[in-house]
């Protein structure tokens, strides 16, 4: 227990060192959600290129096919069009009309948010990618076909160029909420669409009257330990491998020890004791968050 | 001692029915679109997931269940995006944006734009004197590919030729009008990415167009095919330079921001500024598609000045009244935002 997470901040689901933000959703609630790294962006992105490269091949076989039969020129023009559309308004039109998902994002798990909380808006959505032409296509047909970008200017200006380039690539990198320019642009935010599944409250397993229960505890006992080792406890608990059972002795006896539990702790019958130390402590500590007194971790000494 | 009731699992056998409807209309949603609910279902979602935001923010005040409190913050989070991340109709939102939403984008906008059209003027004025003086020049201004052959090497009657010829055979036009769309419109919404650059490169590029344009009037009006050059240009040229004009401003109201946020935080000023600016490159991108049809058809097929004129004049005023009157009832404040 020595990597403790930031005072008052759990989030079971992701990792403690990645950047989490909070939008105030238009009903005052501040909403968190984790920003998605640059890793998760760039294979977002890599597979709608791919997407695109198939849709346009798809495309121009399926057209080119019945250019033969037709052998009209409308053929070609309709094809222009459909290039053109394709290229600068696919990831506008997912994002658009799939909640802010392209097929891309959806695969990897990505969201496109307003980062102001308010609704994603049409013209949010075709600001970001506006600007995707000019720091990714552009840079990436540069990088295919140099000539072309090069053309015959003079040497001081392609390093400026280059390092546009880079600058406009890298940006991403360099800040917290990992913003490109097409973000900065129109206002929104890459998120981790969230999933979580509810599971059974491990609190309802023991007995609610003490009757029931022969495990009872003092105030004194629950005072030891904190919300942190309440949590920890509940995902003890809830993890169900084959180790289960000799791991739950181990904490059994290691909490019996440090609350001068009186019974030898070798003769607990260890789930039900571990259930009803939950339930105590949930209910001790939730009782006193009530009253505005949050006791993060257990007590030294 | 008895163990003290546990208010966070009442409060949870209240709610739970709720989350899992709505956690069942959100992963429909998320796989089908919003067109997979039923009217009914879609007027439950924004209940439900109003309910759900306010027990996530009872949970975070009431319960220490760590599960309890991820699943709501995702579901809440989930439904948020199904919410406010969906937009209503396409049909209906296109024609908001061309009744007022462009209209009132452009206007508020002014200041940028006068000051691209400014600087397309410029650069036409600058290569215009320069090669009246100096008919050489012409080439320092224009590319061998863009000239085809327009140059001052031409003869007037060749150049005029070049103005009033029939470009191949009908059938081919179709296929130009939709290269002159796509190729303008890359380079419109190119300048519009390019104003992050603090505007500089977008000042550039209306510089460099307007050279090229005072460059070929020089060059026709040294002919004295002055008319029938303008006759030639304007008709698809009022919408097409209006398009990069538009084009510009936007790129430049980004800069702008980038330079100097104002009232608000520099990155919420972007925001606004991008957001904005998206709006006026949209309608561009519109008026270059007419521009293209004009160029690929009216242009090719009218022959006669004055018609030509008739319908340039005719479009340059139906535009700057749409521009400048369209969409003024409802007030225009919403246009700077």
């Amino acid at each position: 227990m020595s990597a403790r997470p930031a005072r008052g901040v759990v989030f079971p689901e992701h990792d403690q060192a990645e950047a989490q933000r909070e939008i105030v959703a238009p009903e005052g609630v501040p909403l968190r959600f984790r920003v998605a790294n640059v890793g998760e962006r760039a294979g977002a992105f890599l597979v709608d290129l791919c997407v695109l490269v198939l849709l346009l091949l798809a495309f121009q076989l399926s057209l080119l096919l019945a250019g033969v039969v037709l052998g009209s020129q409308v053929v070609f023009a309709v094809m222009l069009l459909v290039v053109f559309l394709l290229t600068n308004f696919y990831f506008a039109w997912f994002e658009g009309r799939r909640q802010g998902a392209t097929p891309g994002k959806k695969l990897v798990g990505l969201r496109v948010i307003d980062r102001r909380g308010g609704p994603l808006t049409a013209e949010a959505v075709l600001a970001r990618n506006l600007s995707r032409n000019v720091e990714l296509l552009v840079p990436l047909s540069a990088f295919l076909a140099p000539e072309a970008l090069r053309g015959d200017r003079p040497g001081w200006l392609t390093a400026v160029l280059l390092v546009w380039v880079a600058v406009l690539l890298l940006l991403p990198a360099f800040n917290r909420d990992r913003l490109r320019v097409g973000d900065l642009i129109a206002g929104t935010l890459v998120v981790a669409a969230p999933k979580a599944r509810l599971l059974p409250d491990v609190a309802a397993r023991a007995p609610a009257r003490a009757a029931e229960s022969p495990y009872v505890f003092s105030p004194a006992q629950l005072d030891v330990y904190g919300i942190y080792e309440l949590q920890v406890l509940e995902q003890v608990l809830r993890d169900e491998g084959t180790m289960q059972i000799r791991k739950l002795r181990v904490v059994a006896r290691k909490i019996a020890t440090k609350i001068d539990w009186p019974d030898d702790p070798a003769k607990l019958d260890v789930r039900r004791f571990l259930d009803a130390f939950y339930r105590a402590l949930r209910a001790h500590h939730e009782g006193k968050v009530v009253l505005g007194e949050r006791q993060e971790f257990k007590r030294d000494g | 001692m008895a163990p003290p009731t546990i208010r966070s699992i009442a409060f949870r056998r209240g709610r739970e029915k709720g989350w899992k409807e709505l956690e069942q209309l959100v992963t429909r949603v998320e796989k089908r679109g919003p067109r997979a609910l039923s009217s009914r279902e879609l007027t439950r979602l924004p209940l439900l997931y109003r309910a759900c935001v306010s027990s996530l923010s009872v949970a975070r005040t009431i319960s220490l269940d760590r599960n309890l409190l991820a699943y709501l913050e995702s579901l809440a989070s989930r439904a948020y995006c199904c919410v406010y991340g969906a937009r209503a109709g396409v049909r209906g939102a296109v024609r908001r944006f061309l009744a007022s939403g462009f209209p009132r984008a452009v206007r508020g906008l002014a200041p940028e734009v006068l000051a691209s059209a400014g600087t397309l003027a410029l650069g036409a004025a600058v290569a215009f004197f320069m090669v009246r003086a100096d008919p050489e020049l012409f080439y320092a201004f224009v590319d061998a590919d863009l000239a085809g052959g327009r140059d001052p090497s031409a003869s007037t009657e060749a150049l005029r030729e070049g103005l009033y010829g029939e470009r191949g055979v009908a059938d081919g036009l179709v296929v130009f009008a939709s290269y002159l769309f796509t190729h303008n419109a890359r380079v419109g919404m190119l300048s519009f990415g390019l104003g992050f650059a603090a505007g500089v490169p977008v000042l550039g590029l209306l510089f460099l167009n307007g050279l090229m344009l005072g460059a070929f009037a020089a060059l026709y009006h040294s002919r004295g095919l002055a008319v029938d050059l303008w006759g030639w240009i304007l008709p698809h040229g009022v919408p097409e330079l209006l398009a990069i004009v538009l084009c510009g401003a936007a790129g430049l109201r980004v800069g702008r921001a980038l330079l100097f946020p104002g009232r608000h935080s520099r990155l919420e000023n972007l925001g606004r500024a991008g957001r904005a600016g998206a709006r006026v490159v949209a309608g561009a991108v519109g008026l270059l598609l007419v521009a293209g049809l004009i160029e690929g058809f009216f242009r090719q097929l009218v022959t006669d000045v004055a018609a030509r004129y008739a319908f340039a004049i005719t479009n340059l005023a139906v535009l700057t009244i749409y521009l400048l009157r369209c969409g003024r009832e409802d007030g225009d404040e919403r246009a700077a935002g």
